[in-house]
């Protein structure tokens, strides 16, 4: 593939007047879909609010059998891949160093498998300790009913929470692809940049996560 | 004429099947969401005729489960909820901002086959045993207790919900950034405005909804239980998630149709709408006192009564907006020269039946009086007045009046004005006599009654055939007109707005020219010399 492709600006789809209209319209787009996504997590997040003010005890004691310091690290990983991200678009936005964008996509994807990695161990270690709600329930601090719910709520939100990650990966990789490909450059680095916020926003779900899933007793 | 248009352009199935254009994406929802509509009316019809008798003798109280579900969830998430939106919001909303599409065309097309995706799961629950839990869901019958395809149905719905989301984001988007040049937000059609406001709602609420039903999926599916008393889990939380989206729904299917009666209203009257910026406004106002009302579903449900007193209060608040728009329609009438054509007459319907809807809806918020009829009839009949009387009513004067605009066709007017009838006298002999039904006392979702409710049943179940024969008129002579209605001009109501502008059907593009606008909307020739 010639080097120049990556200097045409993408063609204004046809009911666009302008790339200038396209690219407000895409970000307008974004926005208003993480809006949703706001909205879809907040269920959850509400329903955490509701049963954790009716169970703090129980959901005290729960969350203190998390382990806290893979929290911790998957915290630190996720924000590092906001920065790679951030760089990604900053690259693309600035330069025609394709190299250099699928780079800093390919740190952001990897950071992305590691957070689900740690995120599988704590998964099978819970499994292990009979701490997935169901049938096989097994709970030995006090109010294993509350507790179960706590539980609950955990695999739910930080499953969603990874299924977002899974996809967000997903779309990193077509990114890291059409970025080597020379798509993207100064004059068209919108699917870097809404890619970018979606990444950012699903961060933030996490920095809301931890503490609420992680850190409600610790200080005790 | 041989000119090209939207329509025949290309004849080929995959031309519709991967169509990015807006109008013909209006048409696959036209034609998915009437078959909806239809199998909806079917179970309509056989919850009906089970009630012409006081005992069972149609159904069983399972089998009457199931239709009276089947019915709600058909209609309420694959007609009402879509219905406006899908069809009209789709064909009208580029065209009446002066666009060539929708912001993101491919997206518009995905939003249908998600609709389909999600339509035939619950069809396949349907069909393979249906679900008894009514439309509403409520845990702990939903999670634990039914036996029925509750799964498939609430992953229908789900699908649909992101369906209707990039539908609503598709609509925002676009309003905002593709407005043609002079055509500021106070310069939009009010069916703009009132389709803004829906899609604010469908953005904000359908997220809501669709987690909730997912948990029910997963508590029933993996025994995990959110809502399940059991290990602590709280079923009203469910009811309060449940409304906070399904009272706002409410208000997807009749803010819409409030739009097009606002069309309807200034056009066949060729007047301004009375106070064009309260109607505008109140579009928005009812979206956002709308998310604010839905504990009034649960006045008896347990919830503190501090609660109930400030949910009453809100709900008499959205009645505000409400009124400002009934008032501003009616103000709009007076001393315009009225033409009583066919979408006329389902506008006026529309104002009658809205205006009883909206103020029985005022008895239910009232705490006192629920307690009363709650779970009766009486809801049964306010519901109907809205969604039915209300929404329906708006969405079929909006098809007669843009018909000859989406086909280039006429449709025959007797016949028309004939159906419109049918359906307004149908509509009210089936609901009204529920009114007095449920203030006796009958409550709604049982299929034997005491022998004294017969004659209120029977006349209702009457009805409900008259208003069946309604529905079948219009399906029946606008397929005809297709093939033999009268050639339509490019604007067969004089009527103003940029769609009206461009021939019918249009081209692909929508417009030769971009057309730019320079004054307010709804200049109606001669008023100027009825200014007081
Ligand atoms: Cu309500």
């Amino acid at each position: 593939m010639s080097d120049h492709v990556g200097t045409l600006p993408a063609a204004t789809a046809h009911q666009f007047d302008d790339a200038v209209q396209q690219r407000d319209a895409s970000g307008l787009g974004m926005w208003v879909f993480l809006v949703t996504e706001i909205l879809f997590f907040g269920g959850l997040f509400t329903i955490y609010t509701v049963y954790r003010s009716l169970y703090p005890e129980a959901f005290g004691h729960a969350s203190g059998t998390l382990d806290i310091t893979l929290g911790a690290v998957n915290t630190a990983v996720l924000i590092g891949s906001s920065l790679t991200m951030a760089l990604a678009v900053h690259t693309a936005q600035v330069s025609r160093n394709r190299r250099l964008v699928a780079l800093f996509l390919c740190a952001t994807i990897v950071l992305g498998g590691v957070f689900l990695g740690i995120k599988g161990v704590e998964y099978a270690q819970k499994f292990h300790e009979h701490h997935v709600p169901g049938p096989s329930f097994h709970y030995s601090g006090a109010d294993a009913q509350h507790a179960e719910l706590f539980f609950c709520l955990y695999f739910l939100m930080t499953g969603l929470h990874a299924l977002h990650m899974v996809i967000g990966v997903g779309l990193l990789s077509v990114l890291a692809v059409m970025a080597l490909r020379g798509r993207f450059g100064p004059s068209y680095y919108t699917p870097v940049e809404l890619t970018g916020l979606y990444w950012h926003f699903v961060d933030i779900v996490w920095i809301f996560l931890f503490p609420l899933l992680y850190l409600v007793e610790r200080h005790s | 004429m041989s000119d090209t248009n939207y329509l025949n352009v290309d004849y080929g199935i995959r031309s519709w099947l991967l169509t990015v254009d807006h109008k013909r994406i209006a048409l696959l929802y036209l034609g998915s969401i009437t078959v909806m509509f239809f199998l909806g009316g079917v179970f309509a019809l056989m919850i009906r005729l089970e009630l012409l008798t006081p005992a069972a003798d149609v159904v069983q109280a399972d089998t009457y489960n199931k239709l009276f579900t089947m019915h709600g969830i058909i209609m309420v998430f694959f007609f009402l909820i879509p219905s406006i939106p899908a069809t009209l919001g789709n064909f009208l909303v580029p065209m009446m901002i002066g666009a060539r599409d929708l912001a993101f065309p491919r997206l518009n097309l995905a939003s249908w086959y998600i609709f389909l995706v999600g339509a035939l799961f619950t069809l396949w629950a349907v069909f393979t045993g249906g679900v008894d839990t009514g439309w509403t869901f409520y845990t702990p019958y939903s999670t634990v207790g039914a036996n029925t395809k509750v799964i498939p149905a609430a992953v229908g719905i789900f699908i649909n919900g992101f369906s209707s989301i990039l539908t609503g984001l598709n609509f925002i988007v676009t309003i905002h950034r593709m407005r043609a040049p002079g055509l500021t937000w106070f310069r939009l059609p009010l069916f703009i405005w009132a389709t803004y406001a829906t899609s604010v709602i469908f953005i904000l609420g359908t997220p809501v909804i669709a987690i909730t039903l997912a948990l029910v999926g997963v508590e029933r599916a993996f025994h995990i239980g959110i809502f399940d008393p059991a290990i602590g889990g709280d079923p009203i939380l469910f009811q309060h998630l449940f409304w906070f989206y399904s009272h706002p729904a409410v208000y997807i299917m009749i803010l819409p149709s409030m739009g097009v009666v606002s069309e309807l209203i200034t056009c066949f009257a060729r007047k301004s709408p009375f106070g064009y910026s309260f109607i505008a406004i109140s579009s928005l106002a009812i979206a956002f006192l709308g998310f604010l009302v839905w504990g009034h579903h649960m006045f008896v449900s347990g919830q503190s009564a501090y609660a109930s007193l400030i949910f009453s209060f809100l709900s008499f608040a959205v009645a505000i907006p409400s009124a400002v728009k009934v008032f501003n329609w009616t103000a709009t009438l007076y001393r315009g020269s009225i033409a009583f054509q066919a979408p006329m007459l389902y506008a006026l319907g529309f104002i009658g039946l809205f205006t009883i809807g909206g103020l029985t809806g005022l008895f239910l918020a009232s705490l006192g009086l629920d307690v009363h009829v709650h779970d009766t009839y009486f809801v049964v009949a306010h519901f109907h007045y809205i969604m039915v009387g209300g929404a329906l009513m708006g969405y079929l004067g909006g098809i007669h009046f843009w018909w000859p605009k989406i086909t280039g066709r006429m449709y025959p007017e007797t016949l028309s004005k004939i159906a419109a009838l049918v359906v307004f006298l149908g509509f009210n002999l089936t609901f009204f006599p529920q009114f007095i039904l449920g203030y006796l006392g009958m409550p709604r979702r049982y299929h034997v009654y005491p022998d004294e409710f017969q004659v209120l049943n029977v006349m209702s179940t009457a009805g409900a055939s008259v208003l069946g024969l309604g529905y079948l008129l219009p399906m029946g002579y606008l397929l005809w007109s297709l093939r033999y209605g009268a050639r339509a001009p490019a604007n067969p109501w004089q009527a103003t707005g940029l769609e009206w502008q461009t021939p019918s059907p249009p081209p692909t593009e929508n417009f030769v020219v971009t057309p730019i606008v320079t004054g307010p909307a709804y200049c109606y020739a001669g008023e100027e010399a009825e200014v007081v």
